[in-house]
């Protein structure tokens, strides 16, 4: 299988606090992976890398094979063209329609005309679940479920080759989260994309994800099959996905 | 009765250097401000100067600018052309020299009054409004959705605001200018008594092209003050709703102190010796 992504020694400090401490990782093409690690760890600071919002301090990205973090702006948003990224408050732009945000990518990166780039909207909007007259409401008038989905709907709308999930599930009910679970497993698989999806829900992670990663303090300390997180033989992965208090992993509590 | 305590200079020694700690960091501050703005101002002129542009955008910015700025713009200048021709009058007449009012008042408000009072509000009306808006779309990631969507956000929201600011400002204050005259002649001719067409006469024989030119250049300069300032605290400001308030604030209060200051100096370069 080919790498989609290649990450080597990735290290990004933030004044004198290191956020990411070497950090390597692959994505296989056609393949899901989920990074999971406590708030913190340094996994929002890692997908903006990725995306070229932040620019890492020393470490090598590669996609399809492609050092992209000395890319130009230029090449850089043709690569975007590539990706696509649910964000996780949704991040719609409120100025927009529902429909003119999922086809916004179409419209504005790609010059499609409005007319048929309308369509494509709608006709992701009902991959999504969501009915045509929803397209014309503003963000601002639909639920958090609603939003997450228009959300998924852009970040899929021009048929990316990778697509990065933020915190897909948080601040949504347990069932809204499983439905929203599902409707990324089944886009990505219609979409053929690989998929990287950050979260700390570990239903979701086991739901999504065919490989899992743990980024603890800025470092990749396990990673492996979704099906092998419970032998990890990790004390930390083991706390992680129980989710207990106790363990190697001290949160920074104050007091 | 008071009790010196012995330890008094030395406590006294530390709120010094504390002091002067903080007179250390508010000038550092200060300076990254400068030097991140100095970083950002060439970055806007660049995409305002290169392609892709928003032909759409830039009309809508257009219109929120200048259109919807008219009625403030208008009021703000009618009160100061009448309330010039009042002050003037009472102070002129102590000497005998009234029949210079309609001189003064026209040469005031197309030199200073108009692009100022204009520009000033213009900061406090659209400086204010761009700040919060691209604040939020930075604290909400609308900013970075826009970079993942493979749009450039100083093409997108910079850019179309900075063109629209310069282009429309000078119109504003062409309006200003008339409406500010205007408000003066109503004052002079209905409450002071003086000849309509005399002083009419006197406004448009006295105001030369370079008064007028003058105050244009100004009112460019100051639309791409006020949304450069607020394009620029939107974009940089963190923290959720209280960075997007204090953006904003800073916004209005550093366009209104530039404005000021620049206006003394392109004065100076017009009428100077």
């Amino acid at each position: 299988m080919s790498q989609k992504i290649r990450i080597r020694d990735l290290r990004k400090s933030f004044g004198s606090k290191t956020v990411l401490d070497g950090v390597s990782l692959d994505l296989e093409a056609h393949q899901s992976l989920v990074i999971i690690g406590g708030s913190g760890s340094g996994k929002s600071v890692l997908l903006k890398c990725i995306l070229g919002l932040l620019r890492p301090d020393s470490g090598q990205i590669e996609i399809d094979g492609e050092d992209v973090i000395a890319a130009s702006p230029a090449r850089r948003s043709l690569l975007n063209q590539r990706m696509g990224m649910l964000f996780q408050n949704g991040a719609l732009f409120d100025s927009l329609t529902v429909w003119e945000n999922v086809a916004f990518g179409l419209m504005e990166g790609r010059g499609m005309p409005r007319h048929d780039a309308r369509v494509v909207a709608i006709k992701k909007l009902a991959q999504v679940g969501l009915e045509e007259q929803v397209g014309e409401l503003r963000p601002s008038e639909i639920s958090g479920g609603m939003q997450k989905r228009v959300g998924l709907a852009r970040a899929i709308a021009t048929d990316p080759e990778v697509i990065f999930f933020d915190e897909p599930t948080t601040g949504l009910d347990p069932i809204m989260g499983d439905i929203i679970n599902d409707l990324i497993v089944r886009c990505v698989k219609e979409a053929k994309a690989s998929a990287l999806t950050i979260t700390h829900d570990m239903a979701s992670a086991r739901k999504i994800g065919d490989r899992i990663a743990m980024l603890y303090q800025g470092k990749i300390i396990w990673s492996g099959a979704a099906a092998e997180i419970e032998q990890s033989h990790s004390p930390h992965v083991d706390q992680f996905i129980h989710g207990r208090a106790e363990g190697p992993i001290k949160m920074a509590v104050r007091a | 009765m008071t009790r010196v305590s012995p330890s008094a200079p030395a406590s006294l020694m530390k709120g010094f250097i504390g002091l002067l700690a903080r007179i250390g960091r508010l000038f550092l501050g200060f300076l990254a401000a400068t030097g991140r703005l100095a970083l950002f101002v060439p970055m806007v002129l660049r995409h305002c100067f290169t392609p892709p542009f928003y032909p759409r955008l830039i009309v809508q910015q257009m219109v929120s600018i200048g259109y919807f700025s008219l009625p403030v713009v208008g009021l703000t200048a009618v009160f100061t052309g009448m309330v010039l021709v009042l002050q003037t009058y009472t102070g002129f007449a102590r000497f005998s020299a009234e029949s210079a009012v309609p001189n003064v008042l026209v040469i005031s408000i197309t030199r200073e009054l108009g692009p100022v009072l204009a520009g000033l509000m213009i900061a406090g009306r659209v400086g204010a409004a761009i700040a919060a808006e691209i604040g939020t779309m930075r604290v909400t990631e609308q900013i970075d959705a826009l970079t993942t969507l493979s749009t450039n956000p100083f093409k997108y929201l910079i850019a179309p605001r900075v063109i629209a600011g310069v282009t429309m400002l000078p119109l504003l204050v062409l309006v200003a200018d008339s409406i500010g005259v205007f408000g003066g002649y109503v004052i002079s001719v209905y409450n002071l008594g003086f000849n309509p067409t005399l002083y009419l006469k006197n406004s448009w024989g006295f105001v030369t092209q370079i008064d007028i030119i003058s105050g244009l250049v100004k009112a460019a300069l100051f639309g791409f003050i006020v949304t450069v300032m607020g394009c620029y605290h939107g974009y940089h400001s963190k923290g959720g709703a209280q960075g997007v308030g204090a953006a904003t604030t800073t916004s209005v209060v550093s366009s209104s102190i530039l404005i000021l200051c620049s206006n003394y100096f392109v004065a100076s370069l017009f009428f100077g010796t």
